[in-house]
């Protein structure tokens, strides 16, 4: 097993964190993993990305030309990385804010509407963990379970009393892919 | 809970290795991409549980002041920085060297010249493995290509440091800094009393007791002679760094007619293009300096002699080419690709280099 | 009473500090640094710290004060002492920390590293010796170089419209927090030695005891650089040097 992931939007979407929290689920299933972050001002409103890669065997490059699956949430990286998107590969990507949908059409496409969703549980920072329920439901990589307790591990104590909310957020992710 | 497996960044991995290895000290400035090292530390509080020092000073140039101060205590202290501010550092360097004292300095390189970029590059590699600073002097040079050896680095940047009595720095980059990977920490242990101290540092700064002479460090002679000795020690002790501390890692070179050489993050790329195209049947291997200074001469010039080229891919305009071609004697050709100012070139970039320099290798 | 009689140890009303060493000093005759090294050693051995000194040297004429004064030294980089005694007493805080730096090292290239160890109230004590000059390299202008005073570097005096004013240290780190105890002294008679001696002393006292940054200044004659005679160059100090650099207590919060 081996994915390769790209996570894609503005800073503060939550993006570098939301890539986080699926390694650290990584860690917990025993997975080999490297998070490599586009780092420096640019995190500050710019765009920001992050690659992830999962495997059950050692990692060479962390840093990539193409991927199994593309998390994309504004309209920038769309334009970016819609084109390295491995053949069969799979785009994930948040409608709100893009104007231009993606056109391939040998890969697998969804479009789900996580900012509505997030609109709907009023809570902003629930974004990411929305659209980290929508990755897992698409693609499995990692049990629920295991992001889970990975958000136990790095949350401090003071914060674990938002687990449920996340918990909640993720499940919403979930049924937004039809 | 030793051999418990973390996920964190490159940089914090040293901040953690540091305080488990017993480090005495730590004195830097903030600079990107290397801040969580100091961030890490600070947030330890490693004062609290070890003894540590921990301090922010005002600029790279008194941070690298105090490591001499320190290292002339025969402590176990040391310093990080990026590419601008180790060039800041070059001077005090060049006095810990002279002084022939133990440090480790820690530079995660980012795109110069000048103030450059904040994105990773390796154009530091002559600064770092000719000297940098005035004089004739070395550092050991370490080049992780991972967090787990940010982590192991440390202990072995410090062992050898103090085994020489010679400083040693972390050669990384933007991409090691700052990436997360799973990390298992060396064993915690506690730092060196007193006692163990000056056992193992007879010469450093400690107060002078009435039973022994005054020790005085510093690099200042003016009798020429006296300090051209100084100079034949301090070269006596880079051959025998040269004999026995070259380190290196071959990957797929048994049967390999092409040959890659990278080091660092770098050669993960390199590693992955050597996968994809061994599954199209051109055999090519690679090998990583790990010391790259000392240089891995012996494995350069052996492998070189099996293959038929070599392709050195570097983040800068072509540094440790020059020490490759040294080592194989140019006998075969030897071709440089590089991508600079912070942009890090993809496998397949990699690839199509490689395939452009060695166009017969695809029968 | 014969000579035989002088010399037996109980006679004897006055003997050299036994941490000052037997190396031939390099000082020119007349210069305020034997003086100041000779209270050094004398204060540390009342004190009883030969085993807890630990001296920085700087830069500067004193380059080689580590052959005078028999405690473990450091040679800093040239301004760069307060930066190393800031390391040296925190990894090793029950030692006495203390550095003797010139006007060039101090005020000029090591301005940084003496107002932030002072801000941040590092336990150690600076000597610092202003005699408006650069001896060591051959009688440069200084920072604290007078106004109109020459030097190879201001062979027509110094214009303020093109080499600026004297900076005055003393005054600068007096309003830090982090210093305890700011001072300027000077050794040109043997009543200002004594007072200079006393200097030193609590500087010492504040290092051993946490209580925050010391200095003392000692404005200082460099007849060789002033191109005078040591008796002159005293008269000029006086004259000329104390109406810039007045002496006395600038800032003691440890009465």
């Amino acid at each position: 097993m081996k994915e390769e992931i790209i996570i894609a939007g503005f800073g503060g979407q939550g993006v570098l964190s939301m890539g986080k929290i699926l390694a650290y689920a990584a860690l917990m299933d025993n997975l080999e993993v490297t998070w490599m972050p586009s780092y420096g001002p640019e995190q500050r409103g710019g765009t920001a990305n992050v690659t992830v890669i999962l495997s059950d065997q050692p990692i060479s490059s962390p840093v990539l030309d193409t991927y199994d699956t593309a998390v994309i949430l504004n309209q920038q990286s769309l334009d970016k990385f819609e084109s390295k998107v491995k053949p069969g590969g799979t785009l994930i990507y948040d409608s709100y804010g893009i104007h231009k949908a993606p056109s391939r059409t040998d890969i697998n496409i969804y479009r789900i509407d996580a900012m509505e969703a997030t609109f709907e549980m009023n809570n902003a920072k629930t974004y990411n963990m929305i659209v980290l329920g929508s990755l897992l439901k698409i693609k499995g990589l990692v049990p629920v379970e295991s992001v889970i307790k990975g958000l136990k591990k790095t949350l401090p104590e003071r914060h674990h009393h938002l687990i449920p909310i996340n918990e909640d957020a993720i499940t919403r992710g979930m049924n937004l892919v039809k | 809970m030793n051999e418990e497996v973390k996920l964190m960044k490159g940089n914090e991995a040293i901040a953690h290795a540091a305080i488990r290895y017993g480090a005495d000290g730590y004195f830097g400035y903030p600079i990107t991409p290397q801040s969580e090292i100091l961030e890490t530390l600070e947030a330890e509080m490693p004062w609290e549980t070890t003894g540590m020092v921990v301090l922010q000073a005002e600029s790279e140039v008194a941070a690298i002041n105090m490591v001499y101060a320190g290292a002339a205590c025969g402590k176990a202290v040391m310093t990080s920085s990026s590419s601008p501010g180790v060039s800041l550092k070059q001077e005090g360097i060049s006095f810990i060297a002279a002084s022939e004292l133990p440090a480790l300095i820690v530079n995660v390189m980012r795109g110069g010249p000048g103030l450059g970029t904040i994105h990773p590059s390796q154009a530091d590699y002559f600064q770092a493995t000719k000297g940098g600073g005035h004089g004739d002097y070395h550092l050991i040079v370490l080049a992780p290509s991972s967090v787990q050896e940010m982590a192991d680095f440390v202990t072995l940047g410090f062992d050898l440091a103090f085994k020489y009595r010679t400083p040693a720095m972390i050669l990384a980059d933007g991409i090691v800094g700052q990436m997360m990977e799973k990390v298992v920490l060396p064993p915690a242990r506690p730092r060196r009393t007193a006692e163990q101290l000056a056992k193992q540092c007879p010469w450093a700064i400690t107060g002078k007791p009435a039973s022994r002479k005054q020790n005085i460090i510093t690099s200042l002679e003016l009798d020429t002679s006296v300090m051209e000795e100084n100079n034949n020690r301090f070269q006596r002790t880079y051959r025998l760094i040269e004999q026995n501390e070259a380190r290196c890692e071959e990957y797929m070179t048994e049967d390999a007619e092409y040959l890659f050489v990278a080091f660092g993050s770098i050669a993960r790329i390199c590693k992955k293009v050597i996968e994809e195209m061994r599954q199209q049947g051109i055999k090519v291997g690679l090998l990583r300096p790990i010391t790259l200074w000392p240089f891995p001469v012996e494995a350069v010039e052996r492998v070189s002699q099996q293959v038929k080229g070599m392709l050195v891919v570097e983040l800068n305009a072509g540094q440790m080419i020059e020490d490759v071609k040294l080592a194989s004697q140019c006998r075969i050709p030897t071709y440089h690709f590089g991508r600079l100012g912070g942009i890090v070139p993809n496998p397949q970039e990699v690839a199509d280099a490689f395939i452009k320099f060695f166009p017969d290798s695809k029968q | 009473m014969n000579i035989n009689d002088i010399i037996k140890p109980e006679n004897r009303v006055y003997t050299k500090p036994k941490l000052l060493l037997d190396n031939h000093m390099h000082y020119c005759p007349g210069c305020s640094h034997g003086v100041v090294h000779k209270l050094i050693a004398e204060i540390i051995e009342e004190m009883g710290l030969e085993d807890k000194a630990i001296g920085i040297a700087p830069v500067g004429c004193a380059v080689f004060a580590y052959n005078y004064v028999d405690i473990d030294w450091i040679e800093a980089a040239h301004g760069r002492a307060p930066a190393v005694a800031t390391a040296v007493k925190r990894l090793n805080p029950e030692n006495l920390v203390f550095t003797y730096q010139g006007d060039g090292d101090l005020a000029a290239i090591g301005t940084c590293e003496t107002i932030h160890a002072a801000n941040r109230g590092e336990n150690i004590a600076i000597i610092f010796i202003n005699n408006g000059i650069y001896g060591m390299t051959g009688g440069q202008m200084a920072p604290t170089t007078l106004e109109g005073m020459k030097t190879s570097t201001t062979p027509y005096g110094r214009r303020i419209d093109l080499n600026g004013y004297p900076l005055a240290m003393a005054p600068l780190l007096a309003q830090l927090d982090g210093t305890c105890y700011v001072t300027r002294q000077a050794v040109h008679t043997p009543a200002a030695v004594r007072k200079t001696k006393a200097a030193i002393r609590q500087a010492f006292a504040n290092s051993m005891n946490g209580l925050g940054t010391s200095m003392v200044e000692v404005v200082s004659t460099c007849n060789s650089g002033w191109k005078m005679t040591p008796v002159q160059a005293n008269n000029w100090m006086e004259e000329n040097m104390f109406k810039k650099y007045p002496l006395g207590d600038i800032k003691n919060t440890v009465k």
